[in-house]
């Protein structure tokens, strides 16, 4: 569908549900964070906010950050500083509008959506980098090398692992992939599984891989020198990196909307699969420890991206054999 | 990364390191048993804390047994206990009688932004006009205001828990075996030896 055949009231229309859902599902995976490693921790976690459970903490969260006081620090790269966050998040808003959830619906329908995805997410890094070098501070700019590291030993195992998947649809689109997806694919591409999930917890700076940030050791990497609103865009951004990677591996690995009555509940299917992906991303977050830097670099060269080459060859193969 | 042999960075003790995977799993697997299990979060404004018996919260004064003997303001190591009294004299019951004189408590009051919560007063006072009271919600936002007097420490009197019950076996309280002690024979008047005859200083020579 060319954006010619599209009225502009459907424009409009499909702007909204994708800024909609930009700003809910974050949210959810946030709270669905926020809840589950509490229990995971033998905790409650936000109970009074919005009464129930404290379902609206961070909608508070968010009405706090609006009201701090937006501080450049003096030594900033003032304009560069101001925008970097608009350069973390905006990437995954685009991301977040070309992955399909239902069969034929997606915010926009581009032909060569994986790969579009692909390179969006990949800006998203640089939103780390702009906020580490432009804030003039020792442990930001720590953090954005890290990040800068990061991002070349994670990119190439996500790159292969798509490459993968979109050998075995036989096609670049995100649509047509989840549509050609076969249950048997679970074991087919179960390495490009494994590479792409851990690739992506190191692409959303997650713990085990949280290098960049490392509290402990950065102070909060990047996002030092920032607050308020600019940080709560930040914050955005990862959970929003989660929601985007989540849905992309189920639509990738997982089938998207296959399953039963997928005609009627297909994108009921993608958010639930998605959201298990997202509820395993936390739950890596509260079992395991950061991993050092080196640490990273090993698994991804010595690991991942072999096993990412192995999966393209198997996969080439499998496409042979006509599996 | 050091060049030692791997043999020297293994634990001798535990022989082949198991390696990454187990301890991955084994972190997985006990995050999600304790989500499965109750929270250990209490709930504290919303649900009332459980405190362990003889909690130290605040003390209470019972007005009534006390004497004014001011024995706790003298043992207090902080001096935050405050008394005033002044004595009342009753008259004699029976004719002939003695007017006796008694002590009126007029202040008690003790500054908990000075106390350090010791116990002294409490073990010290030879009436019982003091108790441990588990309330410990008397927070206030002026450091002044934490100066309590007889009435406010009376008010919390009411919080004050029954004492708790004696170990199996205990000693009886010497109260009660005061109680239950039997009768002392009373030696009967004829049996007592005279008093010898008073010796002033004079008699002797």
């Amino acid at each position: 569908m060319m954006a010619a055949d599209l009225s502009w009231l459907e424009i409009v229309l499909r702007a909204v549900s994708i800024l909609a859902a930009f700003l809910v599902l974050p949210l959810l995976i946030g709270q669905t964070e926020h809840k589950v490693m509490a229990h995971m921790q033998g905790r409650l976690g936000p109970m009074y906010a919005g009464g129930f459970h404290g379902w609206a903490q961070l909608v508070a969260d968010g009405a706090k950050f609006i009201q701090k006081e937006d501080i450049v620090p003096a030594a900033a790269d003032k304009r560069l500083f101001r925008l970097a966050p608009a350069v973390a998040l905006i990437p995954y808003l685009v991301a977040l509008a070309v992955i399909p959830v239902h069969p034929g619906v997606a915010g926009v329908q581009v032909p060569a959506s994986a790969l579009l995805v692909l390179v969006a997410t990949g800006v998203g890094v640089l939103g780390l980098l702009i906020a580490g070098w432009a804030s003039a501070n020792k442990y930001a700019l720590i953090g954005a090398l890290r990040g800068a590291a990061q991002l070349i030993s994670y990119e190439l195992p996500i790159v292969l692992t798509v490459a993968s998947v979109c050998l075995a649809g036989g096609s670049l689109s995100l649509m047509t992939i989840a549509g050609e997806w076969r249950p048997h694919w679970l074991l087919w591409q179960l390495p490009g599984m494994f590479v792409f999930l851990v690739a992506t917890v190191a692409e959303l700076n997650r713990p085990p891989f949280d290098t960049p940030i490392a509290d402990a050791e950065l102070v909060m990497g990047p996002w030092t020198e920032y607050g308020g609103l600019r940080f709560a865009f930040f914050l955005l951004a990862e959970y929003a990196g989660i929601v985007v990677m989540s849905l992309l591996f189920a639509v990738l690995f997982l089938g998207g909307w296959q399953g039963p009555f997928s005609d009627h509940l297909g994108w009921l299917w993608t958010l639930l699969k998605g959201f298990v992906v997202a509820f395993l991303i936390i739950w890596m977050r509260v079992a395991w420890p950061r991993v050092r830097a080196d640490q990273l670099q090993r698994l991804a060269w010595l690991v991942l991206v072999p096993l990412a080459l192995l999966q393209l060859g198997l996969t080439g193969v499998g496409v042979v054999m006509g599996w | 990364m050091s060049d030692a042999p791997k043999e020297e960075r293994r634990d001798p003790t535990r022989g082949k390191t198991p390696g990454v995977l187990p301890g991955l799993f084994k972190g997985l697997a006990t995050t999600a048993k304790s989500a499965l299990r109750p929270t250990h979060t209490h709930e504290y404004p919303d649900v009332a804390p459980e405190l362990p018996p003889r909690s130290r919260g605040v003390i209470a004064l019972l007005a009534e047994n006390c004497t004014s003997c001011m024995l706790c303001a003298r043992e207090c190591p902080d001096w935050c206990i405050y008394i005033d009294s002044h004595k009342e004299t009753i008259p004699a019951a029976t004719p002939g009688g003695r007017d006796r004189q008694r002590n009126v408590l007029d202040r008690f009051a003790i500054d908990f932004s000075l106390c350090m919560y010791c116990g002294i007063c409490i073990e010290v006072c030879p009436f019982d006009a003091l108790f441990w009271s588990p309330h410990f919600e008397y927070a206030e936002f002026n450091l002044s205001d934490l100066l309590h007097e007889k009435e406010r420490l009376g008010e919390w009197m009411a919080t004050v828990p029954p004492p708790p019950a004696l170990d199996e076996h205990a000693a009886e309280p010497a109260e009660v075996t005061a109680a239950n002690r039997p009768e002392r024979a009373r030696p009967a008047a004829g049996d007592r030896p005279a008093r010898p005859a008073r010796q002033t200083p004079g008699d002797s020579e």
